[in-house]
């Protein structure tokens, strides 16, 4: 089982094979939490933030894809031989207590924003603890992409305007279902 | 986090979800719950139709539904007695019991105490969030004595009862305290109940985003590692969950108790019973 | 129209206080009369004393099997008169009575100087005395043995066989106290008991709970949770010795609220299950019946029903739990009601009432009572009754199982946990056919038509009353009044009384299509219950077409009914 266990250390990897399913299962745990998310959102009608995490979901989705692609021939070879479902959460998956059915478009891109910084530190933090030259280059290489995604939501956020006070208020009060 | 793809495990989180969508608000604990729940049976490949997940009413006990797992949603605050007649009836199955504080503590404090004592082996995962929630926000047995709500202007004045100290007290095998927003966290001490035989009891802080909204952020900055490790002397552990501040968070008491299991003795027919009723 | 006098049964009552082993020596009796080939009824009432309180033993004896008390009582044998006085209304005697009393009891009280019996003294006490280690209940027996015809030697082999291994010397000395009460008896003619011209080989001597508890096993029980209560504890006990010998596990819950939920969880994981209690249990288990019936869990709750309301009288019977068990359940809750006729029918009716409730996916609460649960009879052993019991289940791997998919027989095929694909979660909320929770009208309405068809589809078989003889005069009865009633219906006819007797043992779902072909002909009903309020007639008014010409006889506990009282309720009925 990899550092990354433990909160605050920076991780340490074995071979390229280890980071990358690393990688990889950050990215897949980043689309499906956007993924329930937005099925929370949708329960609870609020359809332009179920969009924004969908969208979420798909461009971790194609980023995953992307890792695989880069990644090749390294990750069939020298897999650890165990992992375990019950580490902490990666740096790009979202808290489930930040959401709030009102929430505005503002609020889920400044999520989204911070999960890319977190991912951004992680691989800086990996590429700066690495050994293995390769895996700092490729650790690198992730951060730039994350700073890149930050970028990117950046220009999504500038579309909106700042959240209006009352942003929260719903002049119905909550009901009992049973 | 995970490692890597899920292929070389017999089960993946995803397959422990049903396809039903959660209607807890967006902000609640419980999501993180459902998902500790999922990573906690992936961790230890346990066939969903080999699981059951029973509960009794309020927002934490809509879990069942929510699974992929057989589940019995059943009346308020008798979920432990329907565990333990289906655990003792099928002991080849994990039986996870899922309540909040109120289904939990309050009309299922009897049955608590009773399932702490007789030890059977089950897991027991109280969504603690110190309010009523379904019912829209009455004080519950663990709720802060000045909490103003409208059936208790003011606050209860009562102190909240210690559950884990109750369960101690009453023999649980095994205590131990999450907190929701460390999903993986939570997942660990699911594995560990479940993993440990005997009555495994775990009580989750789980904020409440719509009645408590207090909760979320203090309860992250006030829930800690616990100091020490976990003990197996029930003297020490007593101290320490009587004079703890409620927000240690880990496993607190692993003891030894043998878990109750009552068999069949033999496998005749009735009839061999017969003779006791010949003149 | 007179009443024959029964010369095949006599009816003995036995009382003391203060640790004389009234019980025991009532059942020592039983015992005796059984092994010389009589069959018979032994009912007990005690002062609220644990130990040591004043305790009657009441014994009918006959050359046929009975299952009910007599009118009378033809030998009552007073060890002493400590508080006797409580006893007074459950012991008839009359100017043909003897009354046997200890020489040095002191006066007798007036209700017994009253009802005119003849009196013989025997100084019991003071024999006992006389030899070491004699209890006065061994002299009682005796005395009793020589009135009645049964040889001294029975008496010893039913203490030997009770003690004799473990306590020889206690045997030794009972035997000659035994030997020494035959000799002093007194010298009264007592009507004899006629033998029993062809004893049959196999005979049972057997309680209501216990043959509850066998019942139950021949159902194929094999989980049962259940907390103390009286009078249905004896229930529990048996079944906690007998059911882990057939594959199966007792657990003691700590309420009522536990056991019936402990039941509905093993039960969900595919082990019939039953439980046992009396009405204030039966009260705490109602909203959890609910469940069962809405999450379709089958399920068997035994009612040994008392006299109520509240906490009543724990020791005597009544049955006024019928609304409880019909009516109780909030919401539109149909589920099925059975009801044991006698002692004996509590094994059949246990075994069926499972065999219901498996076949159904629902619970069953069988309303049996104190007098059948606590009385002992010896009876021919019952015929061995086989039922097909199958709990229906999905058949292969499914795709997409609905757990209440819409059948025509209204009966889903349940999916026990262990099986891959069946995955469900049972709820009580309103449901679909998926079982995900649901408020839409048609959900509500489609499971609420589904639970009804299935009792409407289900052919329950003649099982559902007794129904015997013709007339225009019909006895309309349940559970244990039926006993009482079908002795003295046996001797109306006797007299030339046409009379149709119906005894109930379906109480819910109604029947109406049945009981309307059994009441072709009849225009006078006699309905006759042990409740105040007249909850079965009230039920049939309810659920029912009757005649126009209802009598309504409604004898609350908790005194017995007797054929007698019920023989002047009919010849009353058959005056036009």
């Amino acid at each position: 089982m990899s550092e990354a266990e433990r909160p605050g250390a920076p991780p340490k990897f074995a071979s390229v094979a280890e980071f990358f399913a690393q990688a990889l299962a950050i990215e897949e745990e980043a689309a499906e939490r956007y993924g329930l998310l937005a099925d929370q959102m949708e329960a609870h009608h609020n359809k332009e933030i179920a969009a924004i995490f969908r969208r979420m979901a798909s461009v971790e989705g194609e980023h995953r894809d992307e890792i695989a692609r880069r990644a090749g021939d390294a990750l069939v070879e020298g897999r650890p031989a165990s992992f375990s479902w019950t580490g902490p959460d990666g740096p790009e998956a979202t808290d489930f207590g930040q959401l709030h059915y009102l929430m505005t478009p503002r609020q889920a891109l400044r999520l989204a924003r911070f999960n890319e910084e977190r991912a951004v530190k992680y691989y800086e933090a990996v590429a700066a603890a690495a050994i293995d030259p390769a895996i700092a280059a490729f650790a690198a290489e992730m951060a730039q992409d994350e700073r890149n995604h930050v970028a990117w939501v950046d220009q999504w956020l500038a579309k909106f305007a700042p959240d209006e006070p009352g942003w929260d208020e719903d002049p119905d009060p909550p009901v009992y279902s049973e | 986090m995970n490692m890597i793809p899920a292929a070389e495990k017999a089960f993946k989180p995803a397959d422990y979800k049903s396809t039903v969508k959660p209607v807890w608000c967006p902000g609640c604990g419980d999501h993180s719950v459902l998902l500790a729940f999922q990573r906690a049976l992936a961790e230890l490949a346990l066939p969903p139709e080999e699981v059951a997940v029973v509960s009794g009413i309020g927002c934490s006990s809509r879990i069942p539904a929510y699974t992929n797992c057989y589940g019995f949603h059943g009346v308020h605050g008798r979920s432990l007695a329907l565990a333990s007649g289906l655990k003792v009836a099928r002991p080849d199955l994990t039986v996870l019991v899922a309540s909040g504080d109120g289904d939990g503590f309050s009309i299922g404090g009897n049955h608590f105490l009773h399932a702490c004592r007789r030890n059977i082996d089950l897991t027991y995962v109280v969504m603690d969030n110190r309010i009523y929630g379904m019912t829209k926000g009455q004080p519950s047995p663990t709720t802060e004595p000045d909490w103003d709500t409208a059936i208790a202007p003011g606050g209860t004045g009562l102190s909240p009862f210690h559950p884990l100290v109750i369960a101690l007290a009453s023999g649980a095998n095994f205590i131990a305290r999450g907190f929701s927003g460390d999903v993986g966290g939570c997942a660990r001490l699911i594995v560990e109940a479940i993993k440990t035989p005997g009555f495994s009891f775990v009580q989750i802080l789980s904020p409440c985003v719509t009645f408590r909204k207090d909760q979320q952020k203090a309860w992250k900055t006030l829930v800690h590692e616990a100091i020490v490790p976990e003990t197996d002397d029930p003297a020490r552990a007593a101290r320490r969950l009587m004079t703890d501040d409620g927000f240690n968070v880990g496993v607190l008491y692993r003891g030894k108790r043998q878990p109750y299991q009552p068999k069949p003795l033999a496998s005749f027919a009735p009839s061999h019973l017969e003779s006791e009723f010949a003149v | 129209m007179t009443r024959s006098i029964p010369s095949t049964s006599l009816s003995i009552a036995l009382t003391g206080s203060g640790g004389a082993g009234v019980m025991t020596a009532g059942q020592t009796l039983l015992d005796a009369a059984a092994s010389c080939g009589f069959y018979g009824l032994m009912t007990r009432s005690t002062g609220p004393q644990i130990r040591g309180g004043e305790a009657a033993a009441m014994i009918r004896l006959s050359s046929k099997p009975v299952q009910s008390p007599g009118d009378r009582f033809d030998i009552l044998l007073a060890l002493d008169f400590e508080n006797i006085q409580r006893f007074a209304a459950e012991l008839p005697l009359d100017s043909a009575s003897l009354i046997v009393a200890d020489s040095a009891a002191g006066e007798m009280p007036g209700f017994l100087k009253d009802s005119g019996a003849a009196v013989g003294l025997v100084p019991m006490a003071k024999l006992a005395k006389g030899v070491p280690g004699g209890r006065v209940s061994m002299i009682a027996l005796g005395v009793l043995a020589r009135l009645l015809g049964l040889p001294e030697s029975a008496i010893v082999a039913a203490v030997a066989a009770s003690i004799g291994r473990k306590k020889p010397e206690a045997l030794a000395a009972s035997e000659k106290a035994v030997l020494i009460g035959a000799e002093a008896a007194p010298q009264v003619s007592v009507a004899k008991l006629a033998q029993p011209s062809a004893p049959s080989q196999r005979r049972w001597s057997i309680t209501g709970n216990e043959a509850t508890g066998f019942g139950a096993l021949k159902g194929g029980v094999k989980f049962v949770g259940g907390y103390p209560i009286t009078p249905a504890t004896e229930i529990l006990e048996w079944m906690a010795h007998a059911l882990p010998q057939c594959g199966g596990v007792l657990m003691q819950a700590e309420d009522e609220l536990a056991s019936i939920n402990m039941i509905i969880g093993a039960s969900y994981g595919g082990a019939p299950s039953l439980t046992a209690t009396a009405g204030p249990g039966l009260s705490l288990m109602i909203e959890s019946l609910g469940l069962a019936v809405a999450a379709e869990i089958p399920l068997v709750v035994v009612d040994v029903m008392r006299s109520g309301p509240s906490t009543g009288i724990a020791t005597k019977s009544e049955q006024s739990d019928l609304n409880i068990a019909v009516y109780g359940l909030h919401g539109d809750a149909p589920h099925v009601v059975t009801a044991p006729l006698s002692v004996a029918d509590c094994l059949v009716t246990a075994q069926w009432s499972v065999h219901l409730a498996e076949s159904l996916q629902t619970p069953v609460i069988m309303l049996s009572d104190q007098s059948l649960g606590q009385a002992r009879v010896v009876i021919d052993r019952p015929d061995d009754v086989v039922f097909p019991t199958k709990r229906l289940v999905p058949e292969g791997p499914v795709d997409g199982y609905e757990r209440y998919v819409l059948t025509e027989s209204g009966v889903s095929p349940m999916a026990v946990p262990g099986f891959a694909g069946g995955q469900h979660t049972a709820d009580g909320l309103t449901h679909n056919a998926r079982g995900a929770p649901s408020s839409q009208a048609s959900d509500h309405v489609g499971q609420l038509d589904k639970r009804q068809r299935k009792l409407d589809a289900f052919d329950f078989g003649e099982r559902w009353a007794e129904i015997d003889g013709e007339g225009e005069l019909a006895v309309l009865t349940w559970g244990s009044s039926s006993e009482p009633l079908r002795e003295a219906i046996a001797e109306a006819r006797a007299c030339g009384v046409k009379v149709k007797r119906i005894a109930l043992r379906l109480i819910a779902p109604a029947q109406p299509a049945r009981l309307a072909a059994a009441l072709a002909g009849v225009k006078r009903v006699l309905v006759v219950e042990q409740s105040h309020a007249g909850q079965f007639w009230r039920y049939l008014r309810a659920n029912y077409d009757l005649p126009a010409d209802v009598v309504p006889i409604r004898c609350p506990g908790p005194l017995p009914i007797r054929p007698g009282e019920a023989f002047a309720h009919i010849q009353e009925g058959a005056r036009a």
